[in-house]
């Protein structure tokens, strides 16, 4: 196994054989045959599962320029640099000058002819990535699962780890920051261990090595308050990256989510070069005059904290969901189409679930579910079309109604971030991703998130005050999120509006102050007399099993195509004329367009991917419940005024 | 070492040589030491031999001997071998006397722009060596043949065709603000260098694309030789000036600063290749540094016998010499650091213009080094050209490492800085912001320009996803393109406004929001604020502190910063009566005048407006006029050119096609939706095409028509008593048939054109002008926001009462109630307490009484 693996362990031979072979041949296009082999290996059926990743395994267990891979967020673009792509190189025993290759590599080899004639000079862009920002904490754990079965399926090379040690060991980080967590966290922990022998086997036969491997990640989150990793999410951990791009880097855009496989490089020269400054010689040094010690610190980062990774390959994530197969597409269609058939059965049962959260509100389960398979698909001109912002109004006043109801969404989606809308949150957060020239940098805001993020807004935390200027332009910023789905960057002489794609659920007393695509007034049925209790009780009843059937059941919905004959599009039209006719107040054509969007969430939902009659009716029948709600709760409204 | 570090594109090149050097084997060798002897300084231990910069000069010489007042063999060629290659004048050549002396005089200054990375010399040797007896000999016979080491560039040619170039250049059209106020048809540069020789600022500005018109090869040298060519330019420039001039005196010699290289345009687009290059690039500074003094030249004495001596900076570092070469006492020389020179030098970072960035990426920066008078010329915000030398340095290799990184830093020498937005202040056009358009572009909208539905295309094109309104697109679609602008500030009337104001009102959940952002995202210069949010400060400029500098500075807001685009201004009922204030001067004049912390200026502001405003009962009241239905003054609503109502049309034929339309979005793929409507980017440039080069004017056929359109319009209202029209809508009627004349790419207003500005100034007027008493149009409703209707019947009821005032005989005082009674007794309408105060107030007016408290007392 390990001569077959020496493509992971050691890429840079493999490009330097195949850059050595075209010396002679100066047309050989050896470089994008580099790449298509990596992509040619990585491709063979479960090839890419082999790769050690970034996010699972902590940097010190990973081999200097071995191939990694990372799932991360492209957080900044940085000014593209010239690099030397071939140099000459002196051999400083025998004399001899030899041609090397400098692509994939952050240095030089020793005796570098500066002047040589031979050198080519190359560019190359560099970004900035970030794990995935508001990953879910059942992440890991499922990611260790599937670690779990594969060290015992396989023979692991030496130089692998057993990547689920370290996992619980974050785990552990974890409880001991908040320990009231620890117990919450028990809560949803327990099933899945139980569902997983494997996995707990692997615990308790690693617990020894646990004591000093949680040393060395404290070690690196000491060193990381030093140095800001601009994580958009605060609190958030995970190692940063810089990534270097060799080409068609005009393809990525900001915030793109993607795995990336490339050459983990951690040369300690790096750090070197940047804490070696000497005063003196500083002053009339071109190059070092250019740069800010502030840009200094964010730019070349300590390699040790920020690694660099030059890119192979990269795959664009349409989902960040570790249940569903994260290969091609053809593949993935076939996929698609055999969970099509339980889906309508998974739905029922998860909108029991939701049912139950919602303190027996079957209308409002039944539009969170909607709500959380939404997603812009298209934008036509400005117009997101897709978009479901839910705003959830009438939420239980009780303490921690709200938090705990974002936990359970946190355990079915597979990333998330929970917002409360207080005073103090609004006035100082920062939510809108800021150009910093000084550093040079995009610092990045919370809003700053990739596809289909949940954004969990907990209005009922607001209270009475003052929003000052930050607090205002935080809350204009979440309007254009909800309403156009693209909100304004700062970058100090002026703002640019960088699209998102952010699933927004406002959960509120009365009336949002935000806008929302649509509102729900919610109507408990049951009256538990301890909310906290009630709520609890559902998440620990539920079982790891069920919970992924969920998770993966609302990831697939997501992907599904959709599409109206012209037939239903025929009736359509003439469902809305009639009711127009009837009267023209009831219905605007911003009702049409949200109709319709419930119309193909609904569908969707039930695993059908074109808009049947029925599903119409259907459509049309819960937004007539939730409009005579609203119109009930109006009337209350205005008694209680 | 001796190789161009910066280089690395493995384009191997010298700097300047001397051609003229006799010797092909080791030129640099005698004078070197020569240089050494004289200065009895510690020159071996000098890094590097030094350099030619003088032999740049040698050709010089020969060639132009009368300039020189000492023969040339008497002054050592390296006697100023010190500056970098392209300096005739360093410090120490200035101190000793430099063969530039001999040009009256006026010292060389050094151009740190072109030569802050020194080279080691080079010899040409490209072709034969040149004949032994020295330079004049030389110059005669090789001259054609001798180029500078490593490129093509012949220095005595080059300087001859550069001469030649400022003699003989005449560019008739040039509309440049550079060039205002010089004769265009005498040559421009002997006019500038005249100017030189009056103002005494040497600096020559020339622009590249001059150069290229007149000589393309000379151009071709100049981009991709800069380090070379420009210092021939300088003497060229130089011997001419003094040729002309002999007795001015400048601070230092003429340098020539060319700008408006073609090269490159983007900094997107700067790759390896342009390394060492002349370009241009376009950006917006968003850092300086604090000055930088650069030492050029460090000067030491040795503790033990006082020699002094003085070594170049080379490539950023200072050879320090360890013995002095005097008593040869080693590690004995210390550097003295106010007899060392130092020339002043500036980081600047700019950033890509938001306009050349594509969607979805962050923008990129570049470094630039602005270097002597270049130095805080500009401050972060501007937007501004630079011209430059394009670098790229290797890192450090550290001694103690045996292993560097493989990066360069890159960054630009500045040569030159032109400001755009200067410009946009001084009011003139708009010339600096043209966007290049490729060939293709240009044939792609021209042929669609030719398609005779072209007006209907553009309009249909424009925010698809909203439905219908097609009038109300084809007026936005006028708004974009604009009219002309017309100057009559000869006449004493200043600018004449060129932009249409649009207007829409409706009920609410009409799509005015969405047409709005549509407009702010096609539109560059396009800004977008909602009237709630926004108050007069945010619309016009604010001072504020800057945290750097500590100064006051103006912030300019939503109008200035739209200005040439399109302010789009939402929920316009919801803005505060103050703010909506600020707007009549900039919808009318186009300007903004501001007074505040002692700032007293008038910022350009020729902005359309595009705003969008709700009925005040949240539902239109069709009973109502727009007035009533929007509150707005009418000394604003007049200001708006056009004026839509968005009403839901609540008919079947128009839901059905809204239904099919609204759910085809939510089924049909991309590319269905792609083909069916003109691509957003071409929108996009049609527009700014149109915008940038085509001028209508009107021609006589189309004024004619105007007039009787015009004559019409007021006839309409004549008949009943009513103005329909004043020349403010005759103003808006030009500006929408120029407007059109744009949108077919017509340099000329035809009739058809105002054909269409005449419907759909009705169209506008049918909807928001009209009566809602009578059904009749009535621009006054607009104009003095009261129709006609209600203003007759305001003094008819005045009549009466003044009747029925008169039949009570001599009664002096009246009480207020008792009389209203009278009147309604009387009338066979409805009389209301507010038409009987109006009519009260009508009679006050005409001094027949007056009211006070409940009494009404007549007059005389």
């Amino acid at each position: 196994m390990p001569s077959s693996h020496d493509w992971i362990n050691n890429p840079l031979g493999v490009v330097e054989g195949m850059f050595a072979a075209s010396q002679n041949n100066p047309n050989s296009g050896w470089e994008a045959k580099a790449v298509e082999f990596f992509k040619d290996h990585l491709n063979e059926k479960d090839a890419h599962t082999w790769v050690p990743s970034l996010n699972d395994v902590p940097l010190h267990y990973l081999k200097p320029n071995s191939l990694v891979k990372f799932r991360c967020l492209i957080q900044d673009m940085f000014d593209p640099e010239f690099y030397m792509g071939v140099y000459e190189a002196v051999n400083p025993s025998t004399r001899d000058k030899v041609l090397r290759c400098g692509k994939y590599k952050d240095v030089t080899e020793c005796g570098v002819d500066f002047n040589s004639k031979n050198t080519v000079t190359a560019e190359r862009q560099t970004f900035y990535c970030v794990p995935i920002p508001g990953e879910s904490p059942w992440f890991p754990l499922i990611l260790s699962h599937c670690y779990a079965g594969l060290s015992q399926a396989r023979d692991v090379p030496s130089t692998s780890y057993a990547p689920a040690r370290q996992k619980r060991s974050y785990e552990e980080d974890d409880d001991m920051d908040t320990q009231p967590q620890k117990q919450r966290d028990v809560g949803w922990i327990a099933p899945l261990l139980s569902a997983g022998p494997q996995t707990a086997s692997e615990h308790h036969g690693n617990g020894d090595c646990k004591r000093q491997e949680t040393e060395a990640p404290s070690s690196q989150v000491a060193s990381a308050s030093r140095v800001d990793l601009n994580f958009p999410l605060p609190g958030e951990k995970g190692p940063s990256c810089l990534l270097k791009v060799y080409e068609d880097w005009d393809g990525f855009k900001l915030n793109d989510a993607v795995e990336v496989f490339g050459i983990l490089s951690v040369s300690p020269a790096l750090s070197a070069l940047a804490d070696e400054k000497d005063a003196s010689s500083s002053l009339l040094d071109p190059a070092d005059s250019m740069e800010t010690a502030e840009e200094q610190r964010v730019h070349s980062p300590p390699a040790s904290l920020v690694p660099r990774l030059h890119m192979l390959y990269a795959k664009p994530l349409p989902h960040n969901n570790p249940l569903l197969p994260a290969a091609a597409c053809e593949q993935n269609s076939a996929y698609l189409s055999s969970t099509r058939s339980e889906m309508a059965t998974v739905r029922t049962e998860l909108l029991a679930y939701f049912t139950h959260i919602l303190l027996g509100d079957a209308l409002a389960a039944e539009y969170l579910i909607l709500h959380l398979i939404s997603n812009v698909y298209h934008r036509h001109d400005v117009l997101p079309l897709g978009k479901f912002t839910l705003n959830l109004s009438g939420c239980p006043t009780e303490a921690s109604y709200t938090e705990r109801f974002y936990q359970i969404i946190q355990q079915l989606v597979p990333s998330s971030y929970y917002l409360g809308m207080t005073l103090q949150n609004m006035n100082q957060m920062r939510l809108v991703p800021k150009k910093d020239y000084v550093a040079n940098r995009l610092v990045s805001g919370a809003l700053q998130l990739a596809r289909n993020t949940s954004l969990f807004l907990d209005e009922s935390r607001l209270e009475q005050g003052q929003l000052d200027t930050t607090g205002v332009r935080n809350v204009t910023a979440l309007g254009n999120v909800i309403s156009w789905q693209k909100f304004d960057y700062d970058f100090n002489y002026h703002q640019m509006g960088i699209p998102c794609n952010i699933n927004v659920l406002i959960a509120s007393e009365g009336r949002s102050l935000l806008p929302s695509d649509c509102r729900i007034h919610l109507q408990s049925q049951v009256a538990p007399s301890d909310v906290e209790e009630y709520l609890r009780s559902i998440h620990t009843q539920s079982q790891a099993s069920q919970l992924n059937k969920f998770r993966v059941y609302l990831s697939v919905a997501r992907l599904l195509d959709y599409s109206i004959s012209d037939e239903v599009t025929k009736s359509v039209e003439d469902d809305f004329v009639e009711m127009r006719k009837d009267d023209p107040q009831s219905i605007s054509a911003e009702d049409l367009h949200r109709m319709l969007v419930v119309a193909r969430l609904l569908s969707l939902s039930l695993g059908q991917t074109s808009l049947s009659r029925d599903g119409w009716l259907r459509a049309k029948h819960i937004e007539a419940l939730r409009r005579s709600r609203m119109e009930q709760h109006k009337c209350v409204n205005g008694n209680e005024q | 070492m001796s190789s161009p570090a910066s280089t690395p594109g493995g384009r191997k090149r010298g700097r300047n040589t001397n051609p003229s050097t006799p010797s092909s084997e080791g030129p640099m060798s005698p004078p070197s030491q020569r240089r050494r002897g004289q200065d009895s300084s510690a020159g071996d231990l000098m890094p590097m031999p030094t350099s030619p910069a003088t032999d740049v000069l040698s050709p010089a010489g020969p060639q132009d001997n009368s300039l020189f007042s000492s023969p040339r063999p008497s002054v050592p060629p390296n006697e100023v071998d010190m500056s970098s290659p392209l300096m005739y004048g360093t410090p120490s050549s200035r101190v000793e006397g430099t063969p530039r002396s001999a040009v009256r005089g006026t010292p060389a200054r050094q151009r740190p722009d072109l030569g802050s990375v020194r080279k080691a010399p080079e010899v040409d040797l490209q072709s034969e060596p040149p004949s032994a007896d020295g330079p004049a000999a030389s110059e005669t016979n090789a001259g054609q043949r001798l180029v500078i080491w490593g490129t093509d560039v012949n220095v005595g040619t080059c300087k001859e065709k550069f001469q030649r170039f400022l003699q003989r250049f005449i560019d008739p059209t040039s509309s440049e603000d550079e060039n205002a106020g010089l004769d265009l048809n005498e040559p421009l540069y002997m006019q500038k260098l005249e100017e030189i020789s009056v103002v005494g600022d040497p600096v020559l500005n020339v622009s590249c694309l001059h150069v290229q018109s007149f000589d393309a090869e000379l151009y071709r040298q100049l981009i991709c030789y800069p380090q070379e060519v420009i210092p021939t330019f300088d003497m060229a420039v130089n011997e001419l000036f003094f040729e002309r001039f002999p007795d001015s005196i400048l601070e230092y010699q003429i340098q020539v600063r060319p700008y408006n290289a073609l090269k490159t345009r983007n900094m997107r687009s700067l790759n390896p290749e342009d390394i060492d290059q002349l370009i241009t690039i376009s950006g917006m500074v968003i850092r300086t540094s604090q000055l930088i003094p650069e030492m050029q030249e460090a000067f030491f004495q040795c503790q033990v016998c006082a020699f002094t001596t003085r070594v170049e900076v080379d490539r950023g570092r200072i050879a320090e010499p360890a013995v002095c070469r005097h008593c040869n006492t080693t590690h004995s020389l210390a550097l003295v650091h106010n007899r060392s020179v130092f020339s002043d030098k500036q980081m600047i970072k700019i950033q890509e213009s938001p306009e050349d960035m594509p969607a979805g990426q962050t923008p990129h920066t570049t470094i630039v080094y602005g270097h002597n008078d270049l130095v805080d010329k500009v401050q972060p915000g501007d937007r501004i050209n630079i011209t430059g030398v394009y670098r790229a340095v290797p890192m450090r290799a550290n001694p103690r490492q045996s292993s560097v990184k493989s990066v360069y830093k890159t960054h630009i020498d500045a040569i030159h800085f032109r400001k755009t937005d200067e410009k946009r202040l001084h009011g003139l056009d708009e010339d600096s912001e043209q966007k290049l358009f490729t060939e293709d572009r240009v044939q792609t909208l021209k042929e669609l320009a030719g398609k005779p539905d072209v007006y209907e295309r553009l309009s249909s094109a424009l925010a698809p996803s909203i439905y219908e309104h097609e009038d109300i697109k084809k007026g936005i679609l006028l708004q974009l393109f604009g009219g002309s602008r017309k100057d009559f500030s000869a006449t004493g009337r200043g600018n004449f406004r060129a932009d249409v104001n649009i207007l829409l009102c409706g009920d609410p959940g009409t799509s005015k929001s969405q047409l709005l952002q549509y407009v702010f995202n096609l539109v560059p210069r396009g800004q977008y604020t909602s009237g709630k949010g926004s108050s007069a400060v945010g619309l016009t400029a604010y001072v504020t502190k800057d945290p750097e500098t500590r100064q006051l500075v103006l912030q300019t807001g939503a109008l200035v910063l739209s200005d040439n685009g399109i302010c789009c201004i939402d929920e316009f009922d919801k803005m505060s009566d103050s703010t909506r204030s600020v707007l009549h001067e900039v919808m009318e004049q186009q300007t903004l005048s501001i007074a505040k912390a002692g700032i007293i200026c008038q910022l350009n502001a020729r902005t359309s407006v595009l705003a969008a405003a709700n009925p005040i009962e949240s539902q239109w009241n069709p009973k109502k006029t727009t007035i009533e239905n929007i509150q707005l003054p009418h000394t604003l609503l007049s200001r708006f050119d056009l004026i839509f109502l968005m009403l839901d049309p609540q008919d079947e034929a128009y839901d059905r096609r809204l239904a099919h339309h609204l759910v085809s979005l939510y089924y049909q793929s991309e590319e269905q939706i792609e083909e069916e409507f003109l691509d957003m980017a071409v929108l996009r440039d049609y527009i700014a095409y149109a915008r940038t080069y085509i001028n209508p004017r009107l021609s006589e056929e189309a004024s004619q028509t105007l007039i009787e359109a015009y004559v019409d319009m007021r006839k309409i209202g004549s008949g009943r008593g009513m103005v329909s029209a004043y020349p403010r809508q005759l103003e808006s009627l030009i500006r929408l048939a120029e407007a059109h004349a744009k949108v077919r790419f017509s340099e000329k207003v035809e009739n058809i054109d105002v054909e269409e500005a005449r419907r759909l100034h009705r169209e506008a007027l049918k909807q928001s002008a009209t009566d809602p008493r009578t059904g009749f149009v009535d621009i006054s409703i607009l104009t003095t926001g009261m129709s006609a209707t209600a203003r007759k019947r305001r003094e008819d009821i005045a009549q009466v009462l003044k009747k029925l005032i008169q039949s009570k005989g001599k009664t002096p005082a009246m009480k207020y109630q008792q009389l209203l009674d009278d009147l309604r007794g009387q009338s066979e309408t409805a009389i209301t307490k507010e038409l009987f105060d109006e009519a009260l107030r009508a009679l006050a007016d005409e001094d027949y009484l007056t009211v006070t408290g409940k009494t009404v007392r007549l007059l005389a």
